[in-house]
């Protein structure tokens, strides 16, 4: 399958009284036309972090990001603007991201504006359009932010998205702030868009549940770090590393009479992304931890097709003519 | 029958804002058994932090208002007692422990003074046998007693919400109500502390009343649940029986909304529509306009308690016999 | 608050649009009351209602407006003209001719306060303006720049902060001479730091909220976001201090024609009139009371108004 986006090396750092801020440590990945790539992680890992970088709204410190083969990294903020037409994001906190002194229609026609596109009457018919497609009324053109509560917030927050015709979209916890009810319905227009619009998405949560729900492939992310990327599939029936398996069972399901996973609870805290542990990343916390992983970081390996993780109990296991090219992860289709 | 700690009968809880009334909760019925632990469980708006508040008479008034009902303790109703005797149970008899710990813990004193400050206050210990507590109190949350000396702004929100429920055991109270204890926690935080409060409240027998919107956290630590819809409750059963066969169409549709882990769905269910608006609460049946099941009753008729048997109870006309239910 | 019917999603064939197909009908929201007119209004309505029903703000609101009256139709309402003098009814106590008596060349007081107002709130409205756009620009520039810009604003701010604002302005005066035109430039420099600071603060807290985030990926650029998206958003608070403000200059200006410096007679201004009357204070008090209480009125009002409208416009700050 072809590759909409591929990321290579990236970097974030951002310096903080306290030392040097890794945000983002050295992932790649490819997002493939069409699918969703979903990021999991607990807060501070750094996941919006990375989906910002990826869309230059924080600027990488270092890697490459190809969309559609060109490295955007190094584009002039003209071209970069232009990009802007094809990357769009969605935020999590539908209060914030709404400026409140502007009425929806002005909201979801501000890209218009931006690129002086449409006379008046396109404009109008455009943001009509759009109002239609993630299901608001036509009512609602002149409402102001603070007249709608959340679930229709988020849909003006997916309308501006796709008002330049994206190709791609950067979903940042867009149902965390969100009642249950309401986060089913927005989790199937952001699925119902996909199908209709031939979107693709890097969605970004810190619930394993929706991650998996909406996603084709997940990358669980720590400290910066993707430690395991695999379909949504298998991270639930086969999680190799031990902060996946950690993650999964400390999941409460709402079920009762099922058969409870064993349940491994990890010690202490998530560590500050401020020097974090040489070595393996999750050596502080590992439940299995080796003196070796102390010392070098475990190196990435494809442990089943289209399943990479970095752990030493995973690549000690394989065999050893396997490379174990270190940031390799998401380089899943052999070229 | 277990004696019943705590019973709440016909609550009714009224904001006064400038846009009109808000009945928060309406008609409330609950109990709480000596030694259980009770789910109230709804989205933003369903009155759960308000019925809470109000067993504590912590409702803030204006622009809140405790219109009617009793809320029995021991046989004793809070709502007619005097303020100083509210507050000898506030914190003693009755704690509360808060979503976010951090607003209710003073950022100015160290977590040990404040724990003290509540041991001295209600169960009258001398500065030295309160200390004594203190460090106890930490060592079993898992704090290190040493720790007393520090700030609240000093620990992860994780140890926070440690401190929190150290100092609400602190006076080792009777009902113990936790508001969304975990919810500002991640996943891996929020196991540890799920664990803590069941090993606990095996330790110390407190009853608990436990808010949440999580239907996850219920199944793990609840034995009975509530499902609070528009300040009413729709539905209460054991956590079995909720869980394998819930009844009132709300409780389907939330099950309905939550993404599942362990099987595969393309696509989720959910309850269509909005929350109603709270100052204009449609009449008859409150959730009559989301509900898949309506019929032209519900739309004037206020639904009427159904016992279906071992203290499964619902409100629904379904099960009245009053509108056509589901195909089983 | 949730106003709207419920969202109808129509067919769409009158729409010939690119994306045609319904959505599912979970994504119907329900049908509540039909949308009050009344209810619909931008963020500025919201303010003027919470404001109407602030008495004491609308007492305050009433009377800056009955001055802004007065100072307009002064030449009809006065019953003298500001500058004749009539030296056989001098220091007159209030009489039916002059109602509040005259001065110590024999003005019609009332008259003189008529035509003051006018001087006073000129110069308080200009200079406050001239402090907004400056403070506001520098406070702008420094809010969302930041860095080294920042930086060398707000120390020259400091700096200017550092001397009563009282003394540079008779510094600037004494330097420039008086006249009304001087009084504005003076007291509207004095007080350019305060803006500074309000306006960078609140840039800096609305710069980093999510709704700047998301223009900037839309491709917004930086005027566009500023003139935009943080600059009404920052209004409130600078609408505030410049209701406040207003009484504070009128108040420099009248201290600094009470000293002399200010606006030279036969000008009637408020400052320069309680000044003339002062040596007559045991003779014939009314000469100084009554510009003393016109300069107080009017402060007590537009401070009324000006707490009224942080209330107003800041709901929270109230509860």
């Amino acid at each position: 399958m072809e590759n909409l986006l591929e990321v290579r090396n990236l970097r974030k750092d951002f310096q903080t009284k306290k030392g040097l801020l890794q945000a983002v440590n050295d992932i790649s990945f490819n997002v493939r036309k069409g699918e969703t790539l979903g990021i999991v992680g607990e807060s501070g890992c750094g996941k919006s972090t990375t989906g910002r970088a990826v869309l230059r709204l924080v600027e990488p410190t270092g890697g490459e990001v190809r969309f559609e083969g060109q490295n955007i990294l190094g584009y002039s903020s003209r071209k970069m603007r232009e990009a802007r037409k094809d990357m769009q994001i969605i935020f999590q906190d539908p209060f914030a991201s709404l400026n409140p002194r502007m009425s929806i229609s002005q909201i979801i026609a501000e890209p218009f504006d931006v690129y002086r596109m449409y006379n008046p009457s396109e404009r109008a018919q455009r943001v009509q359009e759009l109002m239609r497609t993630v299901g608001l009324s036509n009512k609602l053109v002149n409402s102001f932010p603070h007249e709608l509560d959340g679930g229709r917030r988020q849909r003006v927050g997916v309308a501006r998205a796709l008002a330049l015709s994206p190709k791609f979209i950067v979903c940042d916890e867009p149902v965390s702030a969100l009642d249950v009810s309401i986060q089913a319905q927005i989790l199937n227009l952001i699925q119902d868009l996909q199908q209709k619009l031939d979107l693709t998405y890097v969605f970004i949560s810190h619930d394993l549940s929706v991650v998996k729900h909406i996603s084709n492939r997940v990358a669980v992310m720590y400290l910066g770090k993707f430690v395991e990327l695999t379909t949504s599939r298998q991270i639930f029936a086969n999680p190799l590393h031990p902060y996946t398996q950690a993650l999964l069972s400390a999941i409460p399901i709402p079920k009762v009479n099922v058969e409870k996973r064993q349940r491994v609870i990890l010690e202490g805290d998530v560590p500050s992304p401020v020097n974090p542990p040489a070595g393996c990343i999750f050596s502080g916390r590992c439940p299995y931890v080796m003196p070796r992983c102390r010392e070098a970081p475990p190196p990435v390996v494809e442990a089943e097709p289209d399943h990479f993780v970095s752990c030493y109990l995973v690549s000690d296991k394989m065999p050893p003519h396997v490379p174990a090219t270190a940031h390799s992860a998401g380089d899943s289709s052999p070229t | 029958m277990a004696e019943r700690l705590l019973e709440i009968d016909n609550l009714r809880v009224e904001y006064h804002t400038d846009d009109g009334v808000v009945t928060a909760v309406e008609d409330l019925q609950l109990h709480v058994e000596k030694g259980q632990t009770v789910g109230l469980v709804g989205e933003t708006g369903a009155g759960k932090t308000t019925t809470a508040l109000s067993i504590m008479r912590l409702v803030p008034a204006p622009p809140g208002r405790i219109v009617s009902g009793s809320v029995h303790f021991h046989g004793e109703d809070l709502l007619h007692k005097r303020l100083d005797e509210i507050k000898k149970i506030r914190g003693n008899k009755i704690s509360m422990i808060f979503q976010d710990p951090m607003t209710s813990l003073n950022p100015v004193l160290t977590i040990g003074f404040q724990i003290e400050e509540a041991v001295v206050l209600h169960q009258g210990l001398d500065a030295r046998a309160a200390r004594a507590r203190a460090g106890e109190m930490l060592r079993l949350v898992g704090i290190p007693p040493e720790r007393e000396g520090d700030y609240p702004h000093e620990f992860s929100g994780g140890m926070r919400q440690r401190v929190g429920i150290a100092m609400a055991l602190s006076c080792n109270p009777e009902l113990l109500i936790a508001d969304e204890p975990t919810t500002a926690l991640d996943v891996t935080i929020q196991a540890q502390v799920l664990e803590l409060m069941k090993r606990l409240r095996q330790q110390f027998s407190t009853s608990m009343l436990l808010i949440t919107h999580d239907l996850g956290v219920v199944a793990e630590v609840c034995d009975q649940v509530a499902i609070m819809y528009a300040g009413t409750i729709v539905e209460y059963a054991d956590v079995n029986t909720l869980f394998t066969n819930p009844r009132h169409p709300y409780t389907r549709g939330l099950f309905g909304s939550i993404p599942s882990l362990d099987e595969e769905v393309t696509r989720l269910n959910p309850i269509k529509g909005l929350m109603p608006d709270p100052t204009a609460l449609p009449s008859g049946c409150k959730f009559h306009p989301r509900c898949p099941m309506a019929g032209e009753i519900c739309k004037t008729r206020v639904p009427q308690t159904t016992n279906l048997g071992q203290g499964h109870s619902v409100h629904c006309m379904i099960y009245e016999g009053l509108v056509p239910g589901y195909e089983e | 608050m949730r106003t709207e019917t419920d969202d109808i999603i129509q067919s769409s064939d009158e729409h010939p649009g690119e994306l045609p197909e319904k959505l599912s009908p979970d994504e119907h929201p329900p049908l509540t009351p039909a949308p009050e007119l009344s209810k619909r209004r931008g963020q500025w309505g919201e303010v003027w209602r919470r404001l109407r029903k602030n008495r004491t703000a609308m007492f305050g609101l009433a009377v800056v407006l009955l001055i802004i009256f007065t100072a307009i139709f002064a030449d009809v309402i006065a019953p003298y003209s500001f500058r004749v003098q009539n030296l056989d009814r001098i220091a007159e106590a209030p009489s039916r001719d002059h109602l509040l008596g005259t001065d110590d060349l024999g003005r019609d007081i009332l008259s003189r306060i008529i035509f003051g107002a006018r001087v006073s709130l000129q110069v308080g409205f200009i200079a406050v303006s001239i402090s907004i756009i400056l403070g506001g620009t520098l406070g702008a520039v420094a809010g969302y720049y930041g860095g080294r810009m920042d930086n060398v604003i707000m120390r020259v701010m400091d700096v200017l902060l550092a001397i009563p604002s009282i003394l540079l302005a008779i510094a600037i005066v004494s330097a420039f001479g008086g006249g009304i035109v001087n009084v504005m430039i003076a007291v509207g420099i004095s007080y350019i730091p305060v803006y500074a600071r309000i306006v960078k603060a609140s840039f800096i807290s609305i710069k980093e909220q999510e709704f700047i985030e998301a223009a900037r990926a839309v491709g917004a650029r930086d005027g566009r976001i500023i003139v935009r998206h943080i600059l009404p958003n920052s209004l409130a608070p600078i609408i505030v201090q410049g209701t406040l403000g207003v009484a504070t200059a009128i108040l420099s200006a009248a201290g600094l024609s009470f000293i002399g410096l200010g606006i030279q007679p036969p000008t009637p201004e408020w400052g320069a009139m309680l000044s003339s009357g002062r040596h007559l204070i045991r003779s014939a008090w009314h000469v100084a009371t009554f510009p003393g209480l016109a300069i107080m009125l009017t402060i007590f009002a537009l401070n009324l108004l000006g707490d009224g409208l942080r209330d107003a416009l800041d709901p929270r700050l109230k509860q």
